[in-house]
C-alpha cells in the first residue's frame, strides 16, 4: 500500500508477509517472531489503544512500530505516538490508515516518520496535496512537538537576540 | 489589548489560505465531504438549517471598535445586516455562502480575528471572565493566560482530533462568572492559603447537554510555570481513553465520572509526572504577553461623581437603567457597564451592523475602544468614567439599546433554536420573546428582581437551560414541540442543575407557566430574598403545585 514520509512517496522496505526483509507483524506474533528471527528487521502493529508499558521492553530489538488509524477522525494514534517517543522509542513510527493531507503535519509532529494509506485516499489526494499541507502553516506555536521550532520558542530566542544586541551596542 | 505579532499574523493569514485551499480540494472531489466536514468545522463554518453559518473566536470575550466595525461590514456584505453574540462569546453570521468564507476570514485577519476552532471535536475558543481586569475581587488579570492558552491550543498537532469538543474557560477572581464548574477545564488564578503564592486551580470534568456535570478538582494548587504541560496531561489521559463509541458518552465529564475522579486525577498526575516542562516558554510568553492588556491610561477620580449623582435625581429612568447596568471597578471614579442586547420582545444577542458601527464609536468615546462578550449574550463597556455614564446612556437610548434588564427575568438567554439550527427539537427564540413581552414592564421587573431565565432548542444545552433560576428546554413529542420547565439551576459558583417541575408545556402554554411560578415567589418571599433564595429556601416542590394548577386547568 501507499506509503509518504516527509519527502514524498517512498518504496515499503517492510511488508507483512513472511518474507525477506523487514516484517510487520501483529502484537498477538511479537513474541514468537522475535524469538525465531533474532537477527531479522523487524516491525510490530498495533491498534491505537495499546498500553506502552506493553511494548517498551521490546524497543531495542523494534525497528518499527505501527499505529493503526481506524479512521481519520480517530486522533487517538497522535497521542499514542507521543508517548511512544516519550517512553524513548527510537526507531520507526508508521501511522496506517486513512489520514488525509492536512493531518501530515500533525503525524509528523507527533512523532511519525511515515504514512500508509490505503490505495483509495491514493487516487483522490496527490504527493502534491501533502507536500502543499505540510508546508501550509509554517510555524506551530506549540513547543515540543517533533523538528521545528515552535513559536514559543523562536519568540524567546528573538528577544534573546536583541538583550544581546543591546548589551553590545 | 493583545495585539498580534509577526508570527501570529502570518499564522491567520496562512490559515486562511490552507481553507481556501481545503474548499477548493472538496470542490474538485479530492477531499470527500466526510474529509472535509472537520476541516470546516474547525474554521467555524457549519451547515445549519437554511444555509452554513460562521461562527467567529472572540477570544476571551475581548473586542476592539476597529474589531466590531469589521463585524458590522462583514454583516452588511456577506450577510443580512446583523449578527447574534453567543453564550461562549462568539459572534455567528447566520447567512453566509460558503464560496464567501475564505474571504471573511481573510476580512477578520485584517483586524488580528479569525474563525479557528470555534466548532469541531477540539480545544474551543477559550472564555473568561468578562470583568477580567476590572473586577475588584480580582487577583490577577486572566486574560493572559487565556491568550496563552488560545495560542497553545491552535492547531495543537495533538489534540485536533478529541473525542468531541473541548472547552475551557479561565477566572483570576474569588467570584466565578466564567462558570469553571460547567466547562471541561477550569483554569483558577489563585493565592495558596499558606504560603500567598500565586498559581491556579485546575477543574475538570464539568458540562452541561444531555448529561449535565459539575465540573471537580483535579488539582488544588499548580504553581506557575507549569500549566502547559499540566494542560497537554489531562489532553493526552482524554484524548487517549475519552469514549469514541457513543458521541454522546465522548465528552471528558463521562470519562472523569465513569473512572472516578482519584483514578483521573492520577492517570493526569503520571502523564504529567513524565512529560516535559515548558516552564521558560510558558513564563516568557506571559510576560510578553501581560503588558498588552495593562495599557489603559486612567485619570484620578474622585469615587463619587457628582454629574452622576445629580443626574440619577433628576432623571428616575436613567436610575433604574443604572440599578442593573453597572459593576463596579478596581479603579476610582469608573465603572463597567453592561449594556443589554435583550430589548422587550427582541432576538437575544442579535445586533445589527449599524448598531454595531455606532457602538464601536461608543466605545471608542467612553471606554478606551474596548468592549467585551458576555456569555450571558450582552456586551460590556469595561471602563466608562462615572460622569459620562449620563450621556452614555442617552446616546444608547437613541440606538435602541438602554434597555433596563440586566439580570432581570427579561435577561433571557437563548440558543438559536429550531428558527436556525439543524439539530434543535424544537424553537427558542419565539419563547424568549414571548416571556420578554409578558414581563416587558419596568416597573415589574425590578419588583421581581433578579432572575435568570435560560431556553435551549434542544437537549444539546447551548442556551444552558440546566442552569437557569428557570430554564426551558424545547423537545419533540410526536411531532409537537413540547418545553419542559425545571427550577432551582444556579449558573455561579454554586452551580445547581435545575430540576423538572412537571409534565412538557405547548409553546403557548410557556409564559403562563413562568408567569405563576414567579407569582409563587413574591407571595412567599421574605423582605429582600431574591428568587433564587426563596427557592433555595422552600424547595423546587413548593414550586411545582402552582406550576402544575395551571397545565391541568390547560388540559381541562
Ligand atoms: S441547544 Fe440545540 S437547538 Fe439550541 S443551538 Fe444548541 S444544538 Fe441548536
Amino acid at each position: 500500500m501507499p506509503l509518504l514520509d516527509r519527502m514524498g512517496w517512498r518504496t515499503d522496505d517492510f511488508s507483512r508477509d513472511d518474507v525477506d526483509g523487514g516484517i510487520i507483524v501483529p502484537l498477538a506474533a511479537l513474541r514468537s517472531t522475535l524469538d525465531a528471527r533474532r537477527a531479522g528487521v523487524i516491525g510490530v502493529e498495533i491498534s491505537n489503544d495499546v498500553a506502552v508499558d506493553r511494548l517498551a521492553p521490546y524497543f531495542a530489538q523494534l525497528a518499527l512500530i505501527a499505529i493503526a488509524f481506524p479512521a481519520f477522525g480517530d486522533g487517538r494514534g497522535f497521542s499514542l505516538a507521543r508517548r511512544l517517543r516519550q517512553a524513548g522509542f527510537a526507531g520507526r513510527l508508521r501511522a496506517v490508515g486513512p489520514l488525509i493531507p492536512d493531518q501530515g503535519p500533525y503525524a509528523f509532529a507527533c512523532g511519525f516518520d511515515e504514512i500508509e494509506l490505503p490505495e483509495a485516499s491514493l487516487a483522490r489526494q496527490s504527493e502534491a496535496q501533502w507536500a502543499a499541507a505540510l508546508g501550509a502553516i509554517s510555524h506551530a506555536y506549540q513547543p515540543g512537538y517533533a523538528r521545528q521550532t515552535s513559536i514559543f520558542e523562536r519568540r524567546r530566542a528573538a528577544r534573546a537576540h536583541k538583550q544581546e544586541s543591546r548589551s553590545h551596542a | 489589548m493583545y495585539a498580534y505579532d509577526e508570527f501570529d499574523e502570518r499564522f491567520v493569514r496562512e490559515r486562511v489560505a490552507q481553507f481556501r485551499d481545503q474548499v477548493a480540494r472538496r470542490l474538485s472531489g479530492s477531499l470527500t465531504e466526510d474529509e472535509f466536514r472537520p476541516l470546516r468545522l474547525q474554521n467555524g463554518l457549519y451547515l445549519q438549517l437554511h444555509a452554513y453559518m460562521l461562527r467567529i473566536a472572540i477570544p476571551y470575550g475581548v473586542l476592539s471598535s476597529r474589531q466590531l466595525r469589521q463585524l458590522a461590514l462583514i454583516a452588511d456584505r456577506f450577510d443580512k445586516g446583523y449578527g447574534h453574540f453567543t453564550t461562549r462569546q462568539n459572534l455567528q453570521f447566520n447567512w453566509p455562502k460558503l464560496s464567501d468564507a475564505p474571504d471573511i476570514l481573510d476580512l477578520l485577519a485584517d483586524v488580528g480575528m479569525h474563525a479557528i476552532q470555534t466548532s469541531g471535536n477540539c480545544i474551543r475558543n477559550v472564555t473568561a471572565d468578562h470583568f477580567a481586569g476590572v473586577a475588584r475581587d480580582e487577583i490577577e488579570d486572566p486574560r493572559p493566560v487565556a491568550e496563552l492558552l488560545r495560542q497553545w491550543s491552535s492547531l495543537h498537532p495533538e489534540f485536533s482530533f478529541l473525542p468531541r469538543k473541548f472547552k475551557v474557560a479561565v477566572t483570576g477572581a474569588t467570584e466565578d462568572r466564567a462558570v469553571l464548574k460547567a466547562h471541561d477545564v477550569g483554569v483558577r488564578i489563585l493565592r495558596h492559603p499558606e504560603s500567598g503564592e500565586i498559581g491556579y486551580q485546575i477543574l475538570a470534568g464539568g458540562g452541561l447537554g444531555r448529561t449535565p456535570m459539575i465540573g471537580k478538582v483535579v488539582r488544588d494548587f499548580l504553581p506557575k510555570g507549569q500549566l502547559l504541560a499540566y494542560l497537554d496531561a489531562i489532553m493526552r489521559v482524554y484524548n487517549s481513553e475519552g469514549r469514541r463509541d457513543n458521541k454522546y458518552k465522548a465528552r471528558i465529564k463521562i470519562l472523569v465520572h465513569e473512572l472516578g475522579l482519584d483514578a483521573f486525577r492520577n492517570a493526569v498526575e503520571s502523564e504529567f509526572a513524565v512529560g516535559p516542562n515548558w516552564s521558560a516558554e510558558e513564563t516568557a510568553e506571559l510576560a510578553r504577553i501581560a503588558p498588552s492588556f495593562s495599557k489603559i491610561a486612567y485619570d484620578d477620580l474622585p469615587a463619587v461623581s457628582r454629574i452622576f449623582e445629580a443626574a440619577k435625581l433628576a432623571n428616575p429612568t436613567f436610575a433604574e437603567w443604572v440599578e442593573n447596568a453597572l459593576f463596579p471597578h478596581r479603579v476610582a471614579g469608573y465603572a463597567a457597564v453592561t449594556i443589554s442586547l435583550k430589548p422587550v420582545g427582541g432576538v437575544p444577542g442579535d445586533m445589527t451592523s449599524d448598531q454595531m458601527r455606532a457602538f464601536a464609536d461608543l466605545a471608542e468615546r467612553y471606554s478606551s475602544g474596548e468592549l467585551r462578550v458576555t456569555h450571558a449574550q450582552n456586551l460590556v463597556l469595561p471602563h466608562v468614567k462615572l460622569d459620562d455614564l449620563f450621556d452614555l446612556w442617552r446616546t444608547l437610548g437613541a440606538l435602541g439599546l438602554a434597555t433596563a434588564n440586566v439580570g432581570l427575568v427579561t435577561d433571557i438567554i437563548a440558543c438559536p433554536g429550531l428558527d436556525y439550527c439543524a439539530l434543535a427539537t424544537a424553537r427558542s427564540i419565539p419563547i424568549a420573546q414571548a416571556i420578554s413581552r409578558r414581563f416587558g414592564d419596568s416597573a415589574r421587573q425590578r419588583e421581581i428582581g433578579p432572575l435568570q431565565i435560560k431556553i435551549s432548542g434542544c437537549i444539546n444545552a447551548c442556551g444552558h437551560h440546566h442552569v437557569g433560576h428557570i430554564g426551558i428546554l424545547g423537545l419533540e413529542k410526536r411531532g409537537q414541540e413540547s418545553y419542559q420547565v425545571t427550577l432551582g439551576g444556579e449558573a455561579s459558583d454554586n452551580l445547581a442543575i435545575g430540576e423538572l417541575l412537571g409534565p412538557g408545556l405547548s409553546a403557548d402554554e410557556v409564559a403562563d407557566a413562568i408567569e405563576r411560578i414567579v407569582a409563587g415567589y413574591l407571595a412567599k418571599r421574605r423582605p429582600g430574598e431574591t428568587f433564587i433564595e426563596a427557592v433555595r429556601r422552600l424547595g423546587v416542590n413548593a414550586f411545582k403545585s402552582a406550576f402544575l394548577r395551571g397545565a391541568q386547568d390547560a388540559a381541562a
